[in-house]
């Protein structure tokens, strides 16, 4: 078997003839990929050094030719005809002639590749961007206010939903949320009272560390917190699921067997979210509260009962109502997205994935602009 | 692409006692035969016979239960890692959809085996791409995605991707299936010359009979039930001639007159 080296030579080139005249070029051996360059070099040398009236190129001698060596050959011919020298090939019967003929034929029907189009300037990008940031706030308002109006129909028809994707969806959201939602709220509760007792132990007001945990906790940490959990655990899957859906065409089938695809994939996600969002919320409120409590008690040596009177007192029932609003408010936020996001999926994997990335990033931003406006709201209401 | 090719007529894939299955389900039992050099070799057989399957059991991404497989002289399924690579540079697969990566356009998906495998510059790896894509007509599509072209297309894109080495062995996966006729013709001609041209070996994966009776010098034929190959031989005779009645009512289901 041949051996491989990867400068031996594979092929052979010599020529008969003196410049002016016509000159004999004859190959021999096999002219593959690996050949492709020097081939590319000995011949172009060859030309330049015979500086024939014409050449007559002899296959005859060749044993096999690729692709790559059908393409050396036709370029060859190519330089001899910018030179304007007219080239003939000859001893073509073979392997070589046929694949020869075959590339030939099919790179002399193709057309020249279509030119890249021009970069644009900056203000066009600009405006190319904006306008498709906008289209986007809009296409997301549009689904937004579609999925609303199909939940609103389900409440009214509860028959069309289905229940068990509702509970299917609270079980991955609410109940397998559960323990990581705990786990940070508590590490939280935790931080705040550690750091905040630093500063009040100076003024002997520990007590009131427990107002502020629970102040902070329920009206911004809690929800806001559970929020992005949710976001990340349940909003990206919500994308990947409808958006694989939609690379595999099963959505167009949902469509064309009469389902509307909303009703179906979107609306028990939404449902679960609004039922599994602010009960998460309370659990995340009450861990928060305890990991304060658990300092409180150890660190600034107050007494279980009288932490848990401070926060009794410092909570009202509008401040926890309106965390639960809040909550809901994300709720629909995160499943809108993770929806949306999922159906505009088109293409591949890729996209898949780059929506799943999507559904999180903005939820989270429209999760954080939700709650500055609830807090300047708030703010006036006095709650 | 870096060994000469194998001689015509002598064996370029050697399996024998094959079986293989998923788990406890065996799809065939001691399965053994030839692929020769040079030649367009078809598996055939109905639905669920195992010939994807066989397939994937040849280019080594399916191992069997038992049995040998000598695909260019190498053993596929004891061999070892190094020895695979090397047989790995000298075949193309055409997967079923195309097996193209959509994250990248049809031109660097038909580059990305020459940039891989040779030291060749890029420029020499554009001209080189323009020159398969144009074998395969798709020269106005090398900066497309492959999310942007239809599915003949992209299984065009595909058998240029597989072509980009100049394979001594080329792994067709249903080629024909779901494209127009016309397509499909040009492909079947495409694979023909480019078969007569290169002296490379095809194994097609194919229940297209028209496609068979165009381009296939031998087929086997698979049978569920019995769990092997049935016949073997050239695929018109075996239309004429054949005495069993499954591959005779097979190969004849269609009327002759459509064969063209």
């Amino acid at each position: 078997m041949f051996r491989h080296h990867p400068q031996e030579k594979e092929y052979g080139i010599s020529s008969e003839g003196s410049a002016g005249e016509g000159a004999v070029v004859r190959l021999s051996g096999r002219l593959t990929l690996r050949s492709l360059e020097p081939f590319g070099h000995e011949s172009s040398a060859l030309l330049d050094a015979l500086g024939p009236s014409s050449v007559t190129l002899d296959l005859s001698g060749m044993s096999s030719i690729d692709s790559a060596g059908a393409l050396a050959l036709l370029r060859l011919k190519a330089m001899a005809g910018e030179r304007g020298i007219p080239l003939a090939i000859s001893g073509d019967g073979g392997q070589a002639g046929r694949l020869l003929a075959l590339v030939g034929e099919r790179t002399g029907r193709a057309s020249e590749p279509p030119q890249l189009a021009e970069a644009s300037g900056f203000f066009e990008e600009l405006g190319e961007k904006t306008v498709s940031l906008l289209r986007e706030v809009g296409d997301e308002l549009t689904f937004q206010g579609e999925l609303l109006k199909a939940t609103a129909r389900s409440c009214l028809a509860p028959r069309a939903v289905r229940w068990a994707d509702v509970l299917f969806y609270m079980r991955r959201a609410g109940v397998d949320g559960f323990p990581i939602v705990s786990l940070i709220s508590f590490l939280l509760g935790l931080i705040i009272t550690f750091m905040s007792s630093l500063q009040l132990r100076q003024f002997g007001a520990n007590l009131y560390v427990a107002d502020l945990v629970a102040i902070s906790i329920v009206r911004e940490l809690g929800p806001i917190m559970t929020a992005i959990l949710v976001a990340g655990r349940s909003g990206s899957a919500f994308a990947a699921e409808i958006g694989t859906m939609q690379v595999n065409e099963e959505v167009d089938a949902l469509v064309t067997m009469g389902f509307d695809p909303m009703t179906f994939l979107s609306v028990p996600k939404l449902l679960a979210m609004l039922a599994v969002t602010p009960i998460l919320t309370v659990f995340a409120d009450l861990h928060g509260i305890l990991g304060g409590l658990v300092v409180g008690v150890a660190g600034l040596d107050l007494t279980a009962r009288a932490y848990l009177a401070e926060t009794h007192a410092a909570l009202t029932a509008p401040a926890i109502l309106a965390s639960l609003v809040k909550a809901e408010v994300f709720a629909v936020l995160i499943a809108t997205v993770g929806c949306q996001r999922g159906f505009r999926v088109r293409g591949g994997a890729d996209a898949v994935g780059a929506a799943a990335t999507s559904a999180v990033v903005t939820s989270i931003f429209l999760i954080i602009i939700a709650d500055s406006a609830f807090a300047l709201v708030q703010q006036y209401l006095g709650i | 692409m870096n060994l000469a090719p194998p001689a015509p007529g002598t064996p370029v894939i050697e399996v024998d006692g094959l079986t293989a299955g998923y788990g406890d389900r065996i799809l065939f039992r001691d399965v053994s035969f030839r692929v020769l050099a040079g030649e367009v070799f078809v598996i055939l057989g109905g639905s669920g016979c195992g010939k994807s399957t066989l397939l994937k059991l040849l280019i080594g991404l399916l191992r069997p239960h038992s049995g040998s497989i000598r695909v260019l002289g190498h053993d596929i399924v004891s061999g070892d890692e190094k020895g695979m690579r090397a047989v790995r540079s000298r075949i193309g697969v055409l997967f079923q959809a195309g097996g193209l990566l959509n994250s990248m356009t049809v031109g660097e998906n038909v580059a990305l085996p020459l940039a891989e495998h040779t030291h060749l510059s890029p420029a020499a790896i554009g001209e080189l791409v323009r020159m398969k894509l144009a074998l395969v007509d798709l020269s106005h599509a090398p900066g497309l995605l492959p999310s942007e072209i239809s599915g003949g297309m992209k299984k065009r894109a595909g058998l240029a991707r597989a072509l980009a080495l100049d394979p001594h062995l080329l792994f067709l996966d249903e080629p024909s299936a779901g494209l127009d006729p016309v397509t499909s013709i040009e492909l079947d001609l495409l694979i023909r010359s480019l078969n007569e041209g290169t002296g490379s070996t095809m194994v097609l994966v194919t229940h297209e009979l028209d496609s068979i009776f165009r381009i296939a010098h031998r087929v086997i034929f698979l049978d569920r039930e019995a769990r092997g190959i049935i016949a073997e031989g050239d695929p018109r005779e075996l239309r004429d001639r054949s005495a069993d009645p499954r591959v005779s009512d097979f190969l004849n289901r269609r009327a002759p007159s459509r064969n063209g």
